[in-house]
This record gives structure tokens, C-alpha cells and sequence, in this order.
């Protein structure tokens, strides 16, 4: 069993990183703080000293949503998507694209919330549309994005990373 | 969320340590040079690789500063230089570290909420 705090990483395809945490809460609770803009504003902030200016959601299937994050010393970096599945509180998938993208296509964001004992798995798929486009966010050393810097570690721990020629 | 934005990184520099690290046969050039400095020469013979075949992958390996020249003219050993890697290592840790942050501050905030729907008026009596 897993306990709650250790996040996990795995490569399963050439175009999937899945990203898993347990948290110590009921499902619906973990939902509605991935899913409220006030609420998130609370939590995905990154480092230290970066605050989250924007956070825009139409949870509905078409829906568009907006995060935009600003650091004390004036940096700013926005991205957003479409959201493609809402299913409360068990399913959310969306696009993703950074405004700096470096990659071709979008990437797809799911994460998929299931519960037991009280404590709820996230487990965060992130897909990309070729397998070209997720080797150059894996090469990609100015690479942005959370799947950006899992994808490496992971794909380095693996030792599988296809060859590297830009 | 946005590295680049996030911290002050040399970018044009991890792509290339990336990509040097992306090829099986120029990470095993690395494992080899960890043991110790060795010949262009020295360094093909496992590889069962011809010696220009080995020096395209040193190329690469030295353009991302992983490796570089001895000082013996003769033999032009090459050796691992680590501290981009160590670099490189450092990056993808920061990374790890942000996400942890984001969940512990999730944590807290699932805590918070839990306490206060236990105050909720559902089940209050």
C-alpha cells in the first residue's frame, strides 16, 4: 500500500509520463481542490516566491481554463487547455499549453482520482500527440512544465531515452 | 508549470547535456570515463565502434562539456568532467522539489478543508 506523501514516476509508453500521490482525504475534497480556482490559487504555486495571479476554470466538457503565475520580481508565465473530461469527482483531462511552448502540438493532462480508505490516489497521466513531440520535451533542456522535468528524471533513471540529437 | 520562468537556468546549456546524455552508447562513454581518463583509441575497443564513430559521440559528449581534452598531446585522452551533470542532476531536482511543494501545500489545504466540513452545517446537531 501506498502510503500518503511519496510521489511516484513512470514511463509506461513512449508518449506517457503518469505521475501518482496519495493524499490523507476523501475524494471529493481533493476534486473540489483541483477543480476551484480559489482553492487552487492556494496550492499550485511552485517555488518559493511565486504567487498565482490567474486561475480560470469552466469546468465543462468544451470548457477553457487559464492559470498565470507571477514572481516577485515581476516574471510572469501563463498556460492553459480545453477541458475534454469532467467527470466529478473521479476523472479530469484537459490540453496543455504552455504560452512559451517548445514543443510541437499540445500536451493532454489527465488525472484520474480514485479513493480508498479515506485517502484518494491522484494519478496524473500526461500524454503527448507523437512520440516526436514528447522526445523533444524530453531533449528539451529549456523545457517548461511539470511533465517537462519528470519525463527526464524518469526517462534518465530508465536509462531509455531515445537518442538525442536536436 | 514553467521552469524556464521559474528559475535562472542556462537552457542552451542543459539541452546539451540532455541530448548527450539521450544516446545509450555516449552514456556508456561516460560510465567508461568515470573509471579514469582513456584514448580515443582505448575507448572504441569495447564499443566494438570504429574510432570516427566514437569521436562523432566525443563530439557530442564535449560540446555539452561533459568531457574534455588531457593534457598528453600524443594521446589526446579524454576525460568525464561532472559538474554538468551534476547540473543537470540539480535541475531535475528543483523539479521534483517544486511538485512536492505543491502536494505538501495540498496536504494542508485538504486538512483545512476536512476540519471544516466537519463544522459544516450537515453535521452540525
Amino acid at each position: 500500500m501506498t502510503s500518503p506523501g511519496s510521489l511516484k514516476v513512470a514511463t509506461p509508453s513512449d508518449r506517457e509520463i503518469v505521475m501518482t500521490r496519495v493524499f490523507d482525504a476523501p475524494r471529493t475534497l481533493v476534486w473540489e481542490a483541483l477543480t476551484t480556482p480559489a482553492l487552487l490559487k492556494r496550492w499550485l504555486l511552485g517555488p518559493p516566491g511565486w504567487t498565482m495571479t490567474t486561475c480560470e476554470m469552466d469546468l465543462r466538457v468544451g470548457g477553457a481554463y487559464r492559470y498565470q503565475w507571477r514572481k516577485d520580481d515581476g516574471t510572469v508565465m501563463g498556460m492553459g487547455g480545453i477541458l475534454r473530461e469532467v467527470v466529478a469527482p473521479e476523472r479530469l483531462t484537459a490540453t496543455e499549453r504552455f504560452d512559451q511552448s517548445w514543443y510541437p502540438g499540445e500536451g493532454l493532462v489527465s488525472q484520474v482520482l480514485t479513493e480508498a480508505d479515506g485517502q484518494t490516489t491522484i494519478t496524473m497521466t500526461l500524454r503527448y500527440e507523437s512520440k516526436e513531440a514528447r522526445d523533444m520535451v524530453v531533449k528539451s533542456g529549456a523545457s517548461t512544465g511539470m511533465e517537462m522535468g519528470y519525463a527526464r528524471l524518469a526517462e534518465l533513471l530508465a536509462g531509455t531515452l531515445a537518442d538525442g540529437r536536436k | 508549470m514553467q521552469l524556464r520562468g521559474y528559475g535562472r537556468l542556462a537552457p542552451d546549456r542543459l539541452d546539451a547535456v540532455f541530448a548527450a546524455l539521450a544516446d545509450p552508447t555516449r552514456r556508456a562513454i561516460l560510465t567508461r570515463l568515470a573509471a579514469g581518463e582513456a584514448s580515443v583509441t582505448e575507448l572504441a575497443e569495447p564499443f566494438a565502434m570504429t574510432q570516427p564513430a566514437v569521436s562523432k559521440h566525443l563530439k557530442v559528449l564535449e560540446r555539452a562539456g561533459l568531457v574534455s581534452r588531457g593534457q598528453d598531446a600524443q594521446r589526446r585522452p579524454r576525460r568525464l568532467e561532472p559538474r554538468p551533470l551534476a547540473e543537470a542532476t540539480q535541475w531535475l531536482e528543483r523539479y521534483r522539489k517544486i511538485w512536492e511543494g505543491n502536494f505538501q501545500r495540498l496536504d494542508t489545504l485538504l486538512d483545512e478543508l476536512k476540519s471544516t466540513r466537519k463544522k459544516s452545517p450537515h453535521t452540525k446537531r
